[in-house]
């Protein structure tokens, strides 16, 4: 290991490696040191995020994590196969409703059990569910997306481009159409189902009471069966926290370990040039299948643990506008890289939030005197014919000016022509080139 | 190399194979045989189907008529990359390297009918996977030191120049560890001193290697130095072949090269 000279590699396992150098490992470290400690709301740390994100940072921040393992799972088709796919929410739904079915309420093993018994609904609503623990569901989820992947690969292989995006449209609308005509299982349109809680048991829920041993959505404490000990007292989002960070580093290191092996540079080649390849040896329709399946096994896992994070869906969520936010993930990030993909999820679903926050920052500011409130009672209006600022405070406001969700769209999409135009590597890219131009500082060449 | 097919017999013949697009007939009734250890070339006009007989032998096109047998097997209607497992390795005339992907991952990539580990390996990497990867980028670092492209090997090939591409492209093809290399226009649009290092690097080849090269190439004075045996093609048809002095002495040929009007010892002069 050269510790004097960063770059000077001495073996080739060394040079394969995740982070070759220390200062990366150091820096990663340090980072996820640091946001466990925010997660934990130890003050300093947790102050930084808060002011970004205001007090409840970490229940959007969750749902970034969800995000980032779906999002991994659009950038193995997407990015490194080059297969253009807009039905990354179809396969998301997919895992989700294998989430529901075989971890959804059905306790006592009940399959399917008349639901307005325990709501006081009018209507007579079944859900069906087998009540099976997550350590079964979560990697169904996989594995069914997985299949349903492969199931649809024949007609999804055969075509390139354009029509391969419009054949996964087609798949987006197909599933909303069965997911609103099985209500028992998918929920309905408008108040959509409850899905499994975030609880690890060995087996069935047989009741109500807490025979699981870790339970993600109630307060208590964790671990407090060690004898002699209170456990350690976490919130739910604090557990549910370290459960999607958990899960994000598995995949992120799966997926990692697929791009630098055999696999990963087949499905590369495919992207780049996919008669070459095919002339070196890799049969594109096998890969091309491959990438499909391990995307949608991604999307899957991604898919069930959104639902379990929003706790309450229904088919309307796995809708086009989701497919394309992993799209818009992928360009401002940077398709093909991991670290593109991470920064796209982070930036697509955690800047809307800073910027709905800063607006209502500005909206307490705005009220006050002196010149920052001067500049903020400027760029919002309330809507009356005297206030012409571009930012409505109203979220149901139409037309000029804008409400801050249809700033968010507009901002997006200027960004993503910008990116597509300048930076094709994203975000990743502007990285490598602040990275590249200090490596070489003071000499620029 | 590994077994070279029926003994004494050659490595790959092509038999009056005709190769239509539409109206068009690309190759028309074209008939060639080359030997184990031989470096056979393909010369001919622009468009006279010299691209879509390799074309052919890596089965991205399927001639409508005739057979081609390598290792005494025929391989009409196979997949191109069964044809690849089977030892035949090319490069394109327009390079088609991976531009994304690095020096190193380009040449890895040749290595992949040579390597074995499956998808659900590679993800879990510690093992197998690894051991299998580690080994072969030594043998990618043979073939970088070989072809002369160390201070290349981690960038991206598209930021490459057009002659270092060509050479990467050459060492992808050889990461397949052939026993036939398709050579389609290597030292096209390059200056004398990259002609020569790329004319070195194919005799090495079939020196050191003994790999069976079909070398297609409008530079003559290149052709007629290193070939063994020729192929003059016009209009997809086959006009002449042999020993590169008998193929210079062929008047068809000249008349080819050169037009109707032109006689024997203006072709001569002309440079062949
Ligand atoms: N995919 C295709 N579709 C239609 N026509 C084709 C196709 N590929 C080649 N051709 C035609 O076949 C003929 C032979 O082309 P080919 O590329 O094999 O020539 P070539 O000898 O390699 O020429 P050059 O020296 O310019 O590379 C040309 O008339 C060309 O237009
Ligand atoms: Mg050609």
């Amino acid at each position: 290991m050269a510790f004097g000279r960063p770059l000077l590699r001495t073996s080739y396992a060394e040079d394969a490696a995740i982070l070759p150098t220390w200062s990366q490992r150091g820096a990663l470290g340090v980072a996820g040191f640091a946001l466990a400690l925010a997660a934990l709301g130890v003050p300093f740390f947790e102050a930084i995020p808060a002011f970004l994100l205001g007090g409840t940072w970490l229940t959007p921040f969750n749902t970034m994590l969800v995000f980032a393992v779906a999002a991994l799972g659009i950038n193995i088709l997407v990015g490194v196969t080059g297969q253009v796919s807009l039905g990354h929410s179809f396969f998301m739904g997919v895992g989700a409703y294998a989430a529901v079915l075989l971890g959804g309420d059905g306790r006592g093993g009940a399959a399917c059990i008349p639901f307005h018994e325990q709501l006081g609904l009018l209507e007579n609503t079944t859900r069906c569910g087998l009540g099976l623990p997550i350590w079964i569901w979560l990697p169904a989820s996989g594995i069914a997306a997985a299949l349903v992947g492969i199931l649809v690969s024949p007609a999804a292989v055969r075509v390139r481009g354009l029509y391969l995006a419009i054949v996964t449209v087609g798949l987006v609308f197909i599933g909303r159409h069965l997911g609103n005509m099985l209500p028992e299982y998918a929920g309905d349109a408008e108040s959509g189902r409850r899905w499994p809680p975030l609880e690890f048991r060995w087996w069935r829920r047989t009741d109500d009471s807490g025979d699981a041993f870790i339970t993600f959505d109630e307060k208590g404490a964790w671990f407090s069966w060690i004898p002699g000990t209170d456990g350690i007292t976490l919130s739910d989002d604090q557990k549910a926290f370290f459960f999607y960070l958990f899960v994000v580093i598995v995949a992120t290191v799966l997926a990692k370990n697929l791009m630098r092996s055999r696999t990963g540079r087949a499905l590369q080649a495919i992207r780049d040039r996919d008669v070459a390849a095919e002339v070196m040896g890799v049969p594109e329709r096998e890969y091309k299948r491959l990438g499909f399946a391990l995307s949608s096994a991604y999307a899957g896992v991604g898919g069930a643990l959104l639902a379990v994070n929003l706790a309450r869906v229904g088919p309307p969520e796995w809708s086009l506008f989701l497919a394309v936010d992993f799209i818009a993930i992928l360009l401002i990030g940077g398709a093909g890289t991991i670290a593109g993909t991470l920064m796209g999820t982070f930036f697509v679903r955690l800047l809307p939030k800073m910027v709905e926050r800063f607006t209502e920052k500005n909206a307490d500011l705005a009220e006050g005197d002196g010149p920052v409130s001067t500049i903020a009672s400027l760029l919002l209006t309330d809507g009356s014919r005297s206030d012409f600022g571009p930012i409505a405070t109203s979220a149901q406001a139409t037309g000029w000016p804008l409400p801050v969700a249809l700033w968010n769209f507009v901002i997006f999409g200027v960004l993503i022509v910008v990116f597509l135009i300048a930076e094709p590597l994203g975000l990743f890219g502007i990285w490598l080139r602040i990275r590249n131009y200090w490596k070489g500082w003071p000499f620029s060449y | 190399m590994s077994n070279q097919g029926t003994i004494g017999g050659p490595l790959l013949e092509v038999e009056d194979i005709t190769l239509r697009f539409g109206g068009v007939t690309a190759i028309d009734g074209v008939s060639f045989h080359v030997n184990p250890g031989e470096l056979f070339a393909i010369i001919g006009p622009n468009g006279a189907g010299k691209t879509s007989v390799f074309n052919s032998i890596s089965q991205v096109y399927r001639p409508q008529e005739g057979d081609i047998r390598y290792k005494g097997e025929s391989i009409m209607g196979k997949r191109p990359d069964a044809v690849a497992r089977l030892g035949i390795a090319r490069t394109f005339q327009n390079i088609a390297l991976f531009g994304q992907m690095t020096v190193i991952d380009n040449i890895l990539t040749g290595r992949h009918i040579q390597m074995h580990e499956s998808w659900f390996a590679g993800m879990k990497w510690f093992g197998a996977a690894k051991k299998e990867e580690m080994a072969n980028r030594a043998r990618v670092e043979d073939i970088i030191d070989f072809l002369e492209i160390q201070a290349w090997r981690k960038y991206p090939v598209a930021l490459l120049p057009y002659g270092i591409q060509k050479r990467v492209e050459l060492g992808r093809a050889l990461a397949m560890d052939p026993d036939l290399l398709l050579l389609d226009e290597p030292v096209a649009g390059m200056n004398l001193e990259e002609t020569e290092d790329m004319a070195r690097f194919i005799l090495d080849i079939r020196s050191e290697l003994g790999i069976s090269m079909i070398l297609v190439e409008h530079d003559m004075g290149l052709v007629m130095d290193i070939a063994d045996r020729i192929l003059v093609v016009d209009f997809g048809k086959p006009i002449g072949t042999g020993y590169p002095d008998e193929v210079q002495a062929n008047p068809d040929v000249i008349a080819a090269y050169l037009g109707e009007d032109f006689s024997a010892d203006a072709g001569s002069a002309a440079g062949f």
